[in-house]
């Protein structure tokens, strides 16, 4: 069945692609650079959503995975003089194969001990980006070159937008696409009970690790996006925290949902928003410290209530109000 | 020689601590099935607490102890009413979710009310320093070996002897039964998370005499998970014995391969190549029980 059934659907879709191709006219810098930033995290999301919300490994170092594909690409482009466009598909594939590394372990283990394996997964690589500082300048980090097209250099927040929104809306067709094919079905087999997909004859070896290598690729592509955006690279970018705020995103949107990551991403980052413009106000009333812990403590509190009053998250909410609206004038509660 | 005894010694304190948090970690896990990630910001909070009565309030060291082991038992009943108790029969993603979830908020309070800075009692506790022949024993580690052993003495007492240590074990055993014999599981589910958050607040405690209290200090949870996965997630006696050899291990490491390394790090990753050891060849620790999983 395709993906975009009927011409209204088609309609929706080019609408959305058009207001997104206007957005820079309408918006200023700071708006943009936030739509930036969601961009890549749906793209880091969506990697996080096939491995854990579809295969239903948990994956808690997933900035580690980004943090991969992200110095390759620094490495690559700043060191040896790579074009963006050569270095972006290696360092998806160091990603990528990061994941396998780390993913082997999962043949073994499942549920929490497979979430202490990539929580130690992301300490270890970013310890090793330390302990190699000839190459990648360690702590002090390393300049990284804005990405080019032709002469073009996308040095403007403009052009940087169009290039994430371009990797965000294609990585959403994928995700979407991979999980109608046969290794999107097995992973959705493995989440629901992985003894009984390996007794239907699912290679949870070969499944699984697939699962981490796609899952993986999307952290490194988002890594790269983001290194290449601040022109510079740093371990300070890829904080273990995130790995969590990725996971909060998930289970925001609802997990398992491909515009469940994105509602996840979007909802989060506009939190984000919130509390920038709430936090300074609160330091001034309250205490000078209430800023920094508002960020932690409202989005701890978000993820606390979804899991408590919606966990199937906004998707699921995003499900019902387009059935009423289907349904309109005979909708009912469901 | 002495060097290496030294830090053996050293390492032996810091286990028995790892061994605290990693035994609040364990009892919730067997009592409720349920992985609690925020193990690590309890010990956050109990330094600070620490801070707070003896640096604060100025309070002598042993009814600095008593006070914050009333917090935390408030502390753990609180965390477990209204956020874990909701979520009972819940898929283990959402429970590890909300353990994390839950120690974001943790982290986001400690800051909101110690505001996140360093802070020190050092120069607060009483000074009863050792010498062992050549090698010495400073003071915190001295206080450290004498709470965190006494505190495992006592929960271990606790755990066999007393009515509702019976019920624990019973709910770790075999849940419908313990219910179909009118234990109320919740109250079981309550005693649990209140003793982790005791044992965490104890570490806490301790720890920030050793090395001062900052946000950073609840990395000691990460470590406390190695520990436990060592000793076997449902294994008590595990976590003791995997406390003390990782605490012992990553002291070795620290003192003997740091000076090999350009940057150092090791007592910080180490913890996580043992986890990382482990799962892959001993996925059920040294004393855990392998599970069997039907369909």
């Amino acid at each position: 069945m395709a993906i975009f059934r009927t011409r209204r659907d088609w309609g929706i879709l080019f609408a959305f692609l058009g207001f997104l191709a206007v957005c820079p006219l309408f918006f200023s810098d700071r708006v943009l650079t936030m739509l930036t930033m969601i961009g890549i995290s749906i793209v880091s999301v969506h990697g996080l959503n096939i491995l854990t919300g579809y295969c239903g490994q948990i994956s808690m170092g997933h900035v580690g995975f980004m943090a991969v594909g992200a110095y390759v690409s620094a490495i690559l482009t700043a060191k040896l003089g790579w074009s963006f466009w050569a270095a972006l598909p290696c360092a998806a594939m160091a990603a990528g194969i990061a994941g396998l590394i780390f993913g082997l372990p999962s043949l073994k283990i499942k549920g929490f001990y497979l979430i202490m394996a990539t929580i130690a997964a992301h300490f270890i690589i970013v310890w090793l980006i330390l302990q190699l500082y000839h190459v990648t300048g360690g702590p002090d980090g390393l300049p990284v070159p804005k990405p080019k097209i032709g002469s073009l250099v996308l040095k403007s927040k403009t052009s940087y937008f169009y290039l994430v929104m371009v990797f965000t809306v294609l990585s959403t067709l994928l995700a979407k696409n991979i999980i109608r094919t046969r290794a999107g079905r097995a992973f959705v087999a493995i989440r629901d009970n992985d003894l009984a997909a390996e007794v239907m004859g699912i290679s949870l070896w070969s499944y699984k690790l697939q699962a981490f290598f796609i899952g993986c690729v999307y952290a490194g592509v988002a890594g790269v996006l983001l290194v290449h955006y601040y022109a510079f690279a740093s371990v300070d970018q890829f904080p273990f925290i995130d790995s969590v705020w990725y996971l909060g995103m998930l289970i925001v949107g609802g997990m398992g949902s491909i515009p469940g990551a994105i509602f996840g991403a979007v909802a989060l980052k506009l939190l984000d928003e919130l509390v920038t413009i709430v936090g300074p106000i609160l330091s001034a009333a309250v205490a000078a410290q209430a800023a920094a812990s508002l960020a932690l403590i409202a989005r701890g509190l978000v993820i606390i209530l979804f899991l408590i009053f919606e966990p199937r998250g906004l998707a699921h909410r995003w499900g019902i109000i387009k059935a009423y609206f289907r349904l309109w004038p005979f909708s009912h509660e469901e | 020689m002495t060097f290496f005894l030294q830090l053996v010694v050293t390492g032996f304190t810091l286990g028995m601590i790892y061994a605290l948090v990693a035994i609040g970690f364990v009892i919730i896990l067997k009592c409720s099935n349920a992985f609690n990630i925020a193990q690590g910001h309890f010990v956050l909070v109990g330094g600070y607490l620490g801070y707070t009565f003896l640096v604060v309030f100025g309070l002598p060291i042993w009814v600095s102890l008593l006070l914050s082991v009333v917090t935390a038992i408030l502390l753990g009943l609180v965390i477990e009413r209204l956020t874990l108790r909701p979520l009972v029969g819940q898929p283990e993603l959402a429970i590890i979710m909300m353990t994390i979830a839950l120690s974001t908020v943790l982290e986001g309070l400690a800051i909101l009310i110690w505001g996140g800075e360093y802070k020190t009692y050092h120069g607060v506790l009483p000074t009863v320093g050792m010498k062992l022949g050549k090698i010495s024993i400073p003071s915190e580690s001295l206080i450290g070996l004498i709470v965190s052993i006494a505190s495992v003495t006592i929960f271990i007492l606790f755990f066999r002897y007393t009515k509702i240590g019976l019920a624990m074990r019973a709910t770790a055993e075999d849940l419908q039964v313990v219910q179909s014999v009118g234990i109320k599981a919740t109250t079981v589910y309550a005693v649990s998370w209140i003793i982790a958050c005791v044992m965490g607040v104890i570490a806490g405690i301790l720890l920030g005499g050793v090395s001062g209290v900052m946000i950073p200090l609840a990395e000691v949870g990460l470590k406390a998970f190695a520990v436990v996965l060592l000793g076997g997630a449902n294994s008590i006696g595990g976590a003791i014995v995997a406390g003390i050899i990782v605490g012992i291990l990553e002291n070795i490491s620290a003192g003997y391969l740091d000076p090999l390394l350009p940057r150092g790090g090791m007592a910080n990753v180490f913890p996580f190549i043992v986890m990382i050891g482990v799962l892959i060849f001993k996925p059920h620790g040294l004393f855990g029980l392998a599970r069997i999983e039907r369909i």
